[in-house]
């Protein structure tokens, strides 16, 4: 008797054990929401001292590639008319690489740059005299919708990030998700922003015809 | 026959011993995911897409900011409203959120202060760039705006 009390107490009865996982599980699987801290990073210029006049812009209108768009989404890119953002990421590419009147500091960087990349440069006089002169201009009213804005300032995003992912040799996601964290992830990342910086310029919206 | 009868009998129990532990493990792999929602978000979120997303390195340099309609369009209309921290803000409150939201970090890091804006896709840019003037005055300039991956279509 007493023998058979001693055999049962060994087994100790994991069957349900599974269940009570199982119910677990199901709690958090329905709870979860995955974080998504995932975005696209601007930043923005500092803030206008009121004492000071605005500053002068005497940048040639050739370094300039403007993009509007208006409230019904539309988009004027460089004078012309466009319903899509399609091909903007090339265009600001070539606009970005034209290299029209390279200077002694910008020269150096032409030479240093990949066959392909070299390729794109049209050294159309005019487009932008250099990398370190050009700037992409954005201007939004503010009755355009964000998505639109967000998917136009993401395509010169992608210009940019294609010229520096091809001048380390990566793929343009490779590159973007560099994050610096040591130092030889920094020093390619560093490697293919050098000379060439993101110039984006986020126009302050106007106000007519939204 | 009776050969068959005993094979039979030994394919008719699976060891089940080794389940919970797949079970755990899996239970582990959600628990360790899993970030409890800490604010209840009161404006609509649905946030647009693109195809250039950065991870940023510190997560505790971000402050969110949620930018939409209210989904109690009875209590706060139906005009995008700022949410940050659990209650809607006011436009001109924005500055003073930004700078109790800089003193709760580190000394070293309260010039890396990020807002993520988490706007919904159907706001205008009209919100969007009051907003971003306030952070220019708070001299808050870091912006990243949250979107959703979009597969890029060849």
């Amino acid at each position: 008797m007493a023998r058979k009390k001693n055999r049962m107490s060994q087994e100790v009865n994991a069957g349900s054990m599974a269940d009570i996982a199982f119910l677990l599980l199901i709690f958090f699987l329905v709870t979860t929401t995955i974080a998504s801290d995932k975005g696209i990073l601007n930043i923005l210029p500092p803030k206008i001292d009121p004492n000071q006049p605005p500053p002068e812009i005497d940048k040639n209108e050739r370094n300039i590639f403007t993009i509007l768009i208006n409230a019904n989404d539309d988009l004027l890119v460089e004078g012309d008319y466009r319903e899509t953002s399609d091909g903007l990421d090339q265009e600001v590419k070539e606009f970005v690489l034209n290299f029209a009147i390279p200077d002694e500091e910008t020269l150096p960087l032409y030479n240093g740059l990949p066959a392909s990349l070299k390729a794109v440069s049209r050294k159309d006089p005019e487009s932008s005299d250099n990398p370190k002169e050009a700037v992409v201009s954005i201007k939004t009213n503010r009755g355009t919708s964000y998505e639109k804005y967000l998917e136009v300032f993401d395509m010169v995003k992608k210009g940019y990030f294609d010229i520096y992912a091809e001048r380390v040799g990566l793929d343009t996601d490779e590159y973007r998700a560099l994050t610096g964290k040591d130092d030889a992830e920094k020093a390619l990342q560093d490697r293919g922003k050098e000379g060439i910086p993101m110039a984006i310029s986020i126009a302050e919206p106007d106000k007519i015809g939204s | 026959m009776a050969k068959f009868g005993k094979k039979n009998k030994v394919s008719e129990n699976i060891p089940t011993s080794a389940l919970p532990d797949i079970i755990f493990m899996l239970l582990f792999f959600f628990m360790v995911t899993t970030v409890l929602r800490d604010q209840e978000i009161l404006v609509e979120q649905k946030l647009p897409q693109a195809t250039q997303l950065q991870k940023l390195q510190k997560k505790s340099l971000i402050s969110y900011v949620f930018i939409g309609k209210p989904k109690n369009t009875a209590l706060y209309g139906t005009e995008p409203r700022v949410q940050a921290n659990d209650a809607l803000l006011n436009t001109d409150d924005i500055v003073q959120w930004v700078n109790r939201e800089r003193d709760a970090l580190a000394e070293a890091d309260r010039g890396l202060i990020t807002i993520s804006m988490k706007a919904d896709r159907d706001v205008k840019m009209g919100p969007i760039s009051d907003v971003q003037t306030e952070l220019r005055e708070a001299d808050a300039r870091r912006v990243l705006y949250a979107s959703v991956g979009k597969l890029i279509q060849n």
